[in-house]
């Protein structure tokens, strides 16, 4: 209050700053996501015909259909899998938290390319996985080609984006409150539903949107790993604009894809805050 | 008076923001002397920093000029201006080491390396820290770091030493021992300092000359003893400290400083020429080196009244007594209702 | 917090996890050094075979000069505009600063499959598809949010007032941008810079769109050497990918250590 407040014109003349990135954004960015939007209205003929043809068109309403049950389940998963991976973080000392987190970034730290190379060597006929279910058994499972082998190697590399916002959430909550509730008489389990899990709940709330965005979009991991039966959104847009060069039909799905996405967005700006700062810690797009 | 070309001299010096009603410096014009300890005193937003920042080169002046020796300054950049300041937050840059740090003034002014080493040094020395010359600012205590500012701040030997609130982030002890060390540097170095504060403590312990701030003006410019003894304004009375503030004639307010009254159980032991006046102990408090006796007076004005340590009384709340002063010991100010504590 | 011990069947959950954490990487590396041609794993054989196949392949090492030059031009790019921009963000006192935040944060949280086809669309138009420009263009925007937000960290320690001091010490513009601002924010540079190139150099849905036969880079390369031919060259290109990405995350790490203050 009483500390020398800056003087007007530095900051005045700060936002000049911000206009070459602006700038950039705006040609390279934003104009061309303004183009396909528009076109997917424009072209071939103004109206809604793209969309209704996306809406109408059975087989590509089971992929947005498909899509977004493959993201819920990646999403599902990959919470159940990092709920208790967070939680044992916030237990153990420092220097074995280090390791976890150091294991935790490994899909950051390797490539996109690498990792889907490796996942493919994994999952195809007769790999390493087939083989470790025969030894138990259990003929046949080869992942490669099927939504399953998909979902595996996304669930991966979602893990970090899961995990460490958790985390962060966990390692708030006081553990005395546990001990308090005990001392209340809840049993553990009881305790940890009514104590442990909502105070958790805006970890697990940004955790699960940044994971469900993301994985709406993925391209590279479906496209190998997949098979074009059982496409994905992105897949199809893929090949509408490569094969087809349909950019309209490509943009109206898209503009879906788009839609979720801010609409996640939207609904976790209101009971979390912005998701950029739990997505920042790196970025995939695959 | 000074010789008016020497010193710091600021002429109907105004600071208005556009969107707020009322200016955050109005027309002060105001003259400190070579080696004087200036000190700007007042409440948030009452202009002093403004004041501070405009004499830095922070805060560009809407009317009105700043000169120091004669030289119109209140348009050079901050760089041009040759003064030193010292902030609350220190402000030390993080990536250089102590002596680095201080020899920045020299170093950008281009002085030889033998006299910055030299210098570095004998700053470092007058405020006890030439052990740390080559620590790094993060490793240092915060009244290390204040002190690392002064040092940075004096060692190119600026015109004058401005001082922003330089004493608010430490806590009572640190700010106790540094309020003497300024003092000594003041004393040793012989510049002007312009030092900025709310504390009335502070102004009073180390100031030559203090200027109260109230509202953007200048309320009263005066030695401590003159604005603490002779208050012009009921804020200025209320400002540096306690008082007994009555309101004997209509449109005045009479000031009596609590070292200045005497308690009396009854009217008898009241010397003959003296003020007098009832009132009722509300509280006592025990400090030590005193014991503070706050009163009610009959018309609902409270008071106060300092007895020394060694002085028995047995005054306790609920208690009458007579208050009683000389009258050369009063301040009368005009009355104001509803002025700021 | 007191260290606590894990129940075996936390133990075991976090190992599994671990295990599928790594799994790639334990993959990938061995791989690399097999002989055969095809991609069984564990290889029967060992060789480097693969490696020399790589630094001999004209395709190959062409793929991954691009990508060097793609990388290094877009992450420059991307650094300046940046840390202008961070700085835009932190002393700018306006109204539609958040919304400007988002709005430059949006490539890295928009779904990659609809930015690539975008891009694509306007550069067949301004035939910028097949150019090392259109490469250097979008991954420039996919750069940018990264150097912000590191940069943005390291003048979150910043303190503002240091450049008063400065310019009371004497220092002008220039002086106090050189002396003080720079050395302050460049260990956010430099890890908005390697992140920058590591987003580049990974990246691939937009450069499968912009590659032409002429100009690959070598995420694309790869692509092609699983989806058009079973080429075992990807594990030593995969191998070595590894270990320069492992190169460059730990650098910034390294000089946020050095520079740790607060």
């Amino acid at each position: 209050m009483t500390a020398i407040r800056p003087a007007g014109k530095p900051r005045a003349r700060a936002h000049w700053l911000l206009l070459p990135a602006a700038a950039v954004l705006l040609v390279v960015f934003f104009y061309p996501l303004a183009t396909i939007l528009w076109r997917s209205i424009a072209e071939p003929e103004f109206g809604p015909g793209n969309y209704l043809a996306v809406l109408g068109d059975a087989v590509a309403l089971r992929v947005v259909l498909r899509t977004l049950g493959t993201a819920l389940i990646i999403t599902a998963v990959t919470l159940l899998i990092a709920y208790p991976y967070a939680y044992a973080m916030t237990l153990v000392g420092r220097r074995a938290r280090g390791l976890l987190t150091l294991l935790v970034l490994m899909p950051f730290w390797t490539s996109l390319m690498a990792r889907n190379f490796a996942w493919y060597v994994l999952e195809q006929r007769g790999g390493v996985i087939e083989r470790a279910f025969a030894a138990i058994g259990i003929h046949g499972v080869t992942l490669l080609g099927s939504v399953a082998g998909v979902t595996v190697a996304m669930v991966q590399v979602m893990l970090p984006f899961m995990v460490l916002p958790l985390q962060n959430a966990m390692l708030g909550i006081d553990r005395g409150l546990l001990h308090a509730a005990g001392s209340l008489g809840a049993p553990r389990p009881t305790a940890f539903l009514r104590i442990y899990l909502p105070l958790s709940m805006p970890g697990v709330l940004s955790g699960v949107s940044v994971v469900f965005i993301m994985s709406l979009g993925f391209y590279i991991t479906p496209a190998l790993l997949g098979t074009p039966q059982q496409a994905l959104v992105a897949q199809v847009i893929g090949t509408r604009v490569n094969d087809l060069l349909d950019f309209p039909g490509a943009g109206a799905l898209g503009a879906v894809l788009l839609v979720i996405t801010l609409v996640v967005l939207a609904l976790l700006g209101r009971v979390a805050g912005p998701v950029g700062a739990s997505m920042t810690g790196g970025g995939d797009r695959g | 008076m000074t010789e008016p070309m020497t010193g710091i001299a600021t002429t109907q010096v105004t600071k208005a923001y556009p969107g707020s009603e009322r200016p955050a410096v109005d027309d002060v014009s105001l003259h400190i002397a070579d080696g004087e300890f200036m000190t700007f005193l007042g409440p948030s937003g009452s202009g002093k920093t403004t004041m501070l920042s405009m004499i830095a080169g922070f805060t560009p002046l809407s009317a009105g000029s700043i000169t120091v020796d004669g030289r119109e300054i209140s348009r050079l950049k901050p760089h041009r201006r040759d003064l030193g300041v010292v902030f609350q937050q220190y402000a030390l840059f993080p990536h250089l080491s102590v002596a680095r740090n201080v020899a920045f003034g020299l170093t950008q002014r281009k002085r030889p390396k033998a006299e910055i080493d030299r210098r570095v040094g004998e700053v470092l020395e007058m405020v006890g820290l030439s052990g740390v010359r080559e620590r790094f600012p993060r490793q240092l205590s915060g009244g290390q770091q204040q002190r690392v500012a002064l040092a940075r701040a004096v060692a190119y030997e600026p015109r004058a030493l401005l001082l922003d609130e330089p004493l608010a982030a430490l806590d009572k002890r640190l700010r106790d021992q540094l309020q003497r060390e300024i003092a000594h540097m003041h004393r040793e170095l012989g510049m002007t300092f312009l030092f900025v504060t709310h504390d009335q403590q502070e102004a009073l312990t180390l100031s030559d000359r203090i200027a109260v701030f109230n509202e953007g003006r200048i309320e009263q410019l005066g030695t401590p003893a003159e604005l603490y003894e002779r208050p012009g304004t009921l804020f200025v009375a209320q400002f540096l400290g306690e008082s007994n503030a009555l309101r004997l004639r209509p449109g005045e307010v009479t000031i009596v400083r609590p070292e200045r009254v005497t308690l009396h159980t009854g009217t008898e032991s009241v010397a003959a020429g003296q003020q007098r006046r009832s009132a009722t102990v509300t509280d006592v408090v025990y400090v030590g080196d005193h014991s503070r006796i706050w009163l009610r007076y009959a018309d609902g004005a409270r008071g106060c009244a300092v007895l020394g340590a060694g002085t028995t009384h047995e005054h306790r709340p609920g208690s009458e007594v007579v208050v009683a002063w000389h009258p050369e010991h009063e301040a009368v100010v005009p009355d104001a209702e509803g002025n700021p504590k | 917090m007191g260290e606590r011990t894990l129940g075996w069947g936390l133990r075991l959950w976090v190992t599994l996890v671990g295990l599928l954490l790594v799994a790639p990487t334990l993959i990938v590396i061995p791989m690399s050094f097999g002989a055969g041609s095809t991609f069984r794993f564990p290889p029967e054989h060992w060789s480097l075979h693969w490696y020399a196949e790589f630094f001999t392949s004209k395709q190959w090492l062409a793929s991954l000069a691009n990508s060097l030059q793609v990388g290094l031009l877009a992450a420059a790019l991307a650094t300046v505009l940046g840390t202008a921009a961070a700085f835009g963000i932190d002393r700018a006192r306006f109204r539609a600063r958040g919304v400007l935040r988002q709005l430059l944060m949006a490539p890295m949280i928009l779904p990659g499959i609809v930015v690539a086809v975008a891009i694509y669309g306007v550069f067949l138009r301004w035939q910028l598809n097949g150019t090392m420009l259109g490469f250097v263009l979008a991954h420039t925007v996919l750069g940018v949010p990264f150097v912000i937000t590191s940069v943005q960290t390291s003048l979150a320690h910043y303190d503002p007032t240091m450049e008063k001091a400065a310019a009371c010490l004497g220092a002008g513009r220039f002086s106090t941008l050189r002396r003080i601002v720079l050395p302050l924010i460049a260990p956010g540079c430099v890890s908005g810079f390697v992140f920058a190139f590591a987003t580049s150099f990974d990246e691939v849905v937009i450069a499968l769109f912009l590659q032409t036969p002429d100009i690959k880079t070598l995420p694309v390369k790869m692509y092609e050497s699983i989806v058009l031919e079973i080429d075992p060259t990807i594990a030593a290109a995969s191998s070595l990918i590894v270990v320069l990405t492992t190169v460059l995350l730990l650098v910034p790490q390294f000089l946020r250590r050095r520079s740790h203050h607060d």
